[in-house]
């Protein structure tokens, strides 16, 4: 089989399977707390019932808030068609699309933020307030995050600088992962671990889960990203919650590919696939674990990750 | 160089015209029907000759010639000494493109003006003589004929500003301006009596500039810092940046979004002409032999001064300040580009030498392109709802349909945004500093990359700065009156927008284009060490692949957005939509003056950078359990401004007082210092 | 398959961290825990270089003893919190961060015999010393002024574990005992500063002046 048709059958599988991811950490968070809980499927439901859906709108908005779910959905999508699936290497890789991916996912949280002012409702400002400045201070770390593997990376481009190879290849999102930097932290280099823990650390923050936001509290004023999207409803909502699973599945492959080695084509595609699901399961243990932080503390949080990401970069360099 | 040369000569003879019509006009008593003619003519002429120019400058750039002019010129030094080359014709294009839009929209916008109050036929002179003095700055190949132009392309402003003289904010804000421009020109004159003492000459070419090979490095250096320091006063790099927030938010919006996009470009265009000098002697031939530090100089400047113009502009309340304090922010970004390519020559690393100059250059035509359209957007909310404060505004969106769009189109072009122009520069300038990892020692190495993770939050508050700045304005309820009440333009008084809109467009769709243009430009005009010009077309087209790729992508996402919306539209087509109150949670009593503010938006952030914001806060939260009437008000004041140049001033100025005991009015006295002096000079000149 | 080198890059990896950990620690029980890890850390880098008697002592002063004594005090004193201190944790971490790449040049400029130091221990033994400073410098109590001093320590033993030849290890069990008496008085005597004054913030020291 070629790479081009693996990985769009990956995307495929990652677009199917996406919703399952929330549903999976609502499954663990209830299994901690001994209830039931929601079917793992719940997701996939709320979307089926949400399309079939009229929609309410508020008198106040315009064509932004109409325009927006849409435009953050195709932001993550293209975002998630840049990354490297199972050790294939995306189609469309190129040179530096690590820094096109993270600016498509800004593109997305600049549209709901802007959606969310659009109704004009406070508690929504107040969301976008959140989310606008808590983006901002997450920006770094990960950067400094992506730039640890990149000059890893880099390094290891050196050797094959003379073979013809396309040096700046390595600033690819294909080239940093696809598993080989798994075989680094292995080796004894433990600093690279920091990368894949920054990584968790942001998908926390970027995707609005327990130490920074609640997503399933009822009290509006706490909340961030949940509070942007009160007054979307049915299609534009699926999207949003589609998005929003995306954007999880996103993050949650950027950490499985920097955790899996690289492995035979199937096997490191089912691997990849584990790795993402038990990252869900992570997650879930660490929303039932944590207490959501006081809206102060989280630039703290995000902070720490950016000071470790700067150690994991600092360390790559000095080797 | 034919078209370039017409451009500039429509511009002179409007000039001459506009300055016999505005002494006119001053001695007869004002006459509507004139007044409207007059604007006709100015508004026409600078577009005419704009037009003009951006035809030759584009034929310079797609040719590749150069073309060269002298006159003969009455003065004893100097030369009337022109030359299109492709950096000059590089920095006409937003002078001409920006000249052209904001001619058109300011003749729009002017029709309307009382001729009782303003000099119609004046303003225009006063905008021509800015197009001439900027067309003039970036050709003029001869020290005089340069510095010529510089002072009337930075004294003209000082008029245009100046527009609604009635107000005494804006009188303050052109004197402002005027003093700024001239402590600029004093270090610009110092930097060029001193390079015409090492050379002997004052053409302001490579082969005039030859002896500097062999000045000393301190002689060189000197030279740097008085070219950063008068150059980057025009560009507004900090600390010296305090009057481009007092100027631009003065002047009408047509004056500021040229003064923004396009004139504090000539900085940007004076530093690299100097460095191009500095570095390129015939003889060495190269680049390399300049000194390490000015790249981490430029870099850590720049910087400094974007971190510092975006958290400035998080704090403005008023949408102009905001734009103003960006530009500042966007300068900084295009001086740190400067310092990547000077780090990449020094180091011989080809990548980061050609994207930091190339990724300054791009960032600076697409900087032009944004920053005009959000100043003349700026402009018609100025003109529609009467104020441009924030927290008096709202609502916009609904009132102002197209005038809104193109906003959100501007911000999320200067949020560095994909598919939009301004994350193409970004992009560009990222990856410059991206190969910081292959330099040599792991100091530079983790130097340019925490460089890279600077940028990387200034680009973040970018996205929150926009994002505030559009939505306070033109999003939600109309908070006050103004907002409630402000009358809509046509798409008739709109229409030059077009062309900044499509240029923010087409730089993020057709950036490989864009690129080109910049590469190409910046492979002419910065004479590369010879080592590394064999690696540097690889470099190019490298670039030029991941931008390709950038483009489709980009495009590939805003037809997948547009699917996505008409997918939506098809659901929905059958259930239709309700259109219902806001979700208040329940509170049913709610008023738009509950919406979140500018102020409140960027609290989250202000509590952690107030420091390096600078904001003064009045009031505070109401206490007790039957609490009094409260108030709470933020502002961000240049700090700067009124904590280290007021004093500094003051300080000349006590300086200056006290020298006045030497000018008492006692004429015998007087006498007596000219004997002195006599004296003093006979025996100082006869001495063995 | 875990080699020795590998074991010692991690543990001068997880001694970087623990550094940084430090100065962001916000109260003085965590403060104290991670003084009792760094301890350990230390006693297992010995053990990587055979020095198994002396990685004893380190394990039982250093990773035990001497913490245990600093929570005696902290369980002493009333006040567990620790007040504002003077460096923002922030600005401190990123001063840490600072001295880290001031260190990595440090080691690519000082002239040492090539071999002598393992990749890594010159600049984690440096930035340690810088963390411990910084701790002293930045933080308001006396208690965690000693711990930023027992950083500091650990620095300079860092620096001269491998110029230890086998007849210097009675040295430095003797230097360690030295420590020990310190920190034993000092957590007595800010025991009693503590009872007598009701604070241990330093800044108010300066009233005691004349």
């Amino acid at each position: 089989m070629s790479a081009p048709t693996a990985f769009l059958l990956q995307l495929a599988l990652a677009l199917v399977l996406a919703p399952l991811l929330p549903g999976i950490i609502n499954r663990v968070k209830a299994m901690v707390a001994g209830r039931h809980g929601k079917p793992l499927l719940q997701t996939y439901y709320d979307l089926a019932r949400l399309l079939g859906k009229g929609e309410v709108i508020s008198r106040t908005t315009t064509w932004t808030f109409a325009a927006a779910p849409g435009v953050s959905l195709a932001a993550a999508l293209c975002a998630l068609a840049l990354l490297p699936l199972g050790g294939v290497p995306s189609p469309l890789a190129f040179g530096g699309d690590f820094l096109l991916a993270a600016y498509l996912l800004g593109m997305g949280r600049f549209a709901v933020m802007l959606a969310a002012l659009d109704t004009g409702s406070s508690f929504e400002g107040m969301g976008a307030s959140r989310e606008a400045a808590f983006s901002a201070l997450g920006e770094p770390a990960l950067f400094l995050a992506f730039l640890t593997l990149t000059s890893l990376s880099l390094d290891l481009g050196r050797g094959v600088a003379d073979a013809g190879l396309d040096v700046r290849a390595a600033f690819s999102l294909s080239a940093l992962f696809n598993g080989d930097m798994a075989a680094f932290w292995q080796a004894g280099r433990p600093e690279l671990l920091l990368a894949p823990a920054v990584f968790f650390a942001l998908l926390l923050a970027e995707n609005c889960r327990i130490p920074v936001d609640d997503p399933t509290t009822h009290l509006e004023l706490t909340m961030i990203h949940e509070v942007m999207v009160l007054d979307h409803s049915g299609p534009n909502l699926a999207m949003i919650v589609y998005g929003a699973a995306l954007k999880l599945w996103f993050f949650a492959a950027l950490v499985a590919g920097l955790l899996v080695p690289p492995l035979p084509l199937w096997e490191h595609a089912a691997l990849s696939v584990l790795a993402v699901l038990g990252i869900g399961v992570a997650v879930g243990v660490v929303e039932s674990a944590m207490a959501r932080l006081r809206l102060t503390r989280v630039p703290h949080f995000l902070g720490v990750a950016a000071a470790l990401a700067a150690l994991a970069l600092i360390l790559t360099q000095a080797r | 160089m034919d078209c370039y040369l017409a451009g500039l000569c429509v511009f002179l003879a409007g000039a001459v015209c506009l300055g016999l019509l505005a002494v006119a006009a001053s001695f007869t008593p004002p006459r509507p029907r004139r007044s409207r003619r007059v604007n006709a003519l100015g508004a026409g002429c600078a577009a005419l000759g704009c037009a003009l120019g951006l035809g030759g400058a584009a034929g310079a750039l797609l040719d590749g010639g150069d073309a060269a002019l002298r006159l003969p010129w009455g003065l004893p030094v100097g030369a009337f000494a022109l030359k299109l080359d492709a950096l000059s014709a590089f920095f006409l294009l937003p002078v001409f493109g920006l000249g052209l839009v904001c001619a058109l929209s300011g003749g729009m916008a002017l029709r309307g003006v009382r001729p009782a109050e303003h000099n119609l036929a004046a303003h225009w002179f006063f905008f021509l003589l800015l197009l001439l003095g900027m067309a003039g700055v970036v050709c003029a190949r001869d020290a005089i004929l340069f510095l010529l132009a510089w002072e009337i392309m930075s004294l003209a402003p000082f008029f245009l500003i100046d527009f609604n003289d009635g107000d005494s904010k804006v009188r303050d804000a052109s004197w402002v301006y005027l003093v700024a421009a001239h402590l600029g020109a004093v270090f610009l004159l110092a930097f060029f009596i001193l390079l015409w003492q090492v050379t002997g000459s004052t053409a302001l070419t490579i082969e005039g500039c030859a002896p500097l090979t062999d000045a000393g490095a301190g002689t060189l250096s000197a030279l740097f810092l008085l070219a950063v320091a008068g150059f980057g006063a025009k560009a507004g790099v900090a600390p010296l940046h305090v009057w481009l927030p007092e100027a631009h938010p003065a002047a009408p919006s047509h004056v500021s979004a040229l003064l923004s996009g396009s004139m504090i470009n000539a900085g940007l265009y004076g530093l690299l002409r100097s460095l191009a000098l500095l570095g390129g002697t015939p003889s060495a031939g190269v680049l390399g032999a300049l000194p390490e530090w000015w790249g981490w100089f430029l870099l850590l400047l720049g910087l400094a001064t974007a971190l510092l113009g975006i958290l400035k502009a998080l704090g403005q309340g008023n949408l102009k300040r905001l734009l103003a304090y960006s530009s500042v922010e966007n300068m900084g970004l295009m001086f740190m580009g400067v310092g990547a390519g000077l780090l990449g020559v020094a180091a011989g690393d080809a990548w980061t030498a050609l994207l930091g100059f190339s990724g300054a250059l791009l960032h600076m035509l697409n900087h032009a392109g944004f920053k005009g359209l959000l100043f003349l957007c700026a402009g018609e909310v100025l003109h529609a709802a009467g104020t441009v404060r924030m927290e008096l505004l709202g609502g916009l969106q609904r009132r102002l349909p197209l005038v809104g769009a193109a906003f959100a189109l501007g911000a999320a072009a200067i949020a560095c945004l994909p598919p939009l122009s301004g994350f193409a520069s970004e992009f560009v300038l990222a990856m410059s500093l991206l190969d910081g990892a292959s330099f040599p020692g792991v100091e530079r190495q983790l130097c340019l990359l925490f460089t890279l993770a600077g940028l990387a939050l200034v680009s973040g508050l970018a996205a929150a700065v926009y994002v505030r700045a559009y939505g306070a304005t033109f999003l939600g309820e109309p908070r006050t009156g103004f907002a409630a009440n402000a009358h809509a333009t046509g798409w008739r008084g709109l229409w030059p927008l077009a062309l900044p809109a499509a240029a923010c467009v087409a730089g993020g769709l057709f950036a490989p284009y864009f690129f080109d243009l910049a590469a190409g430009t910046a492979l002419t005009a910065i004479p590369f060490p010879h080592g590394l010009v064999t690696d540097l077309p690889d470099v190019d087209a490298q670039m030029r692949r991941s931008l390709a790729m950038v483009s489709m992508v980009g495009g590939g996402g805003v037809v997948l957005a547009f699917c996505l919306f008409a997918a939506r539209g098809l659901l929905l087509r059958r259930r239709g939509v309700l259109r219902e109150k806001t979700w208040g949670c329940g509170y049913q009593a709610s008023s738009a003056r509950v919406q979140y503010t500018d102020a409140s938006f960027s609290e989250p952030l202000a509590r952690l950078f107030a420091p390096f914001m600078g904001l003064r806060t009045r009031g505070g939260a109401p206490e007790g359990i039957f609490p009094d009437r409260a108030a709470f008000s933020v502002a961000a004041p240049d700090r700067l401004r009124t904590h280290f140049f007021a004093p500094l001033f003051e300080l000349v100025e006590r300086v200056c007082n006290a020298c006045k005991i030497l000018q008492h009015g006692k004429i015998h006295l007087y006498i007596l210092y000219i004997l002195a002096t006599v004296v003093g000079l006979l025996v100082w000149g006869l001495r063995p | 398959m875990i080699t020795l080198t590998s074991l010692f890059s991690t543990i001068l990896f997880l001694l970087l961290l623990n550094n940084l950990l430090l100065l962001g620690a916000p109260g003085i029980a965590p403060l104290i825990r991670l003084t009792a890890f760094q301890g350990i850390l230390l006693a297992v880098l010995l053990l990587g270089m055979d020095h198994a008697l002396l990685a004893c002592a380190i394990f039982g002063i250093k990773g035990a003893l001497l913490p245990g004594l600093l929570e005696r005090t902290r369980r002493r004193l009333a006040t567990t919190d620790e007040p504002r201190p003077r460096l923002h944790l922030g600005a401190g971490v990123f001063t840490g961060i600072l001295g880290l790449v001031f260190s990595l040049w440090l080691e690519t400029r000082l002239p040492i015999l090539p071999h002598l130091f393992p990749p890594l221990l010159l600049p984690t033994a440096l930035t340690t010393l810088f963390c411990g400073l910084i701790l002293v410098v930045g933080r308001a109590t006396a208690i965690s002024q000693v711990i930023g001093y027992l950083v500091a320590e650990n620095g300079i033993f860092l620096l001269g574990a491998p110029l230890m030849a086998a007849g210097a290890i009675w040295f430095e069990l003797a230097l360690l005992l030295d420590i020990f008496v310190a920190v034993f008085v000092m957590g007595n005597a800010i025991g009693h500063i503590g009872e007598t004054f009701d604070s241990i913030d330093t800044g108010r020291f300066r009233s005691l002046r004349d």
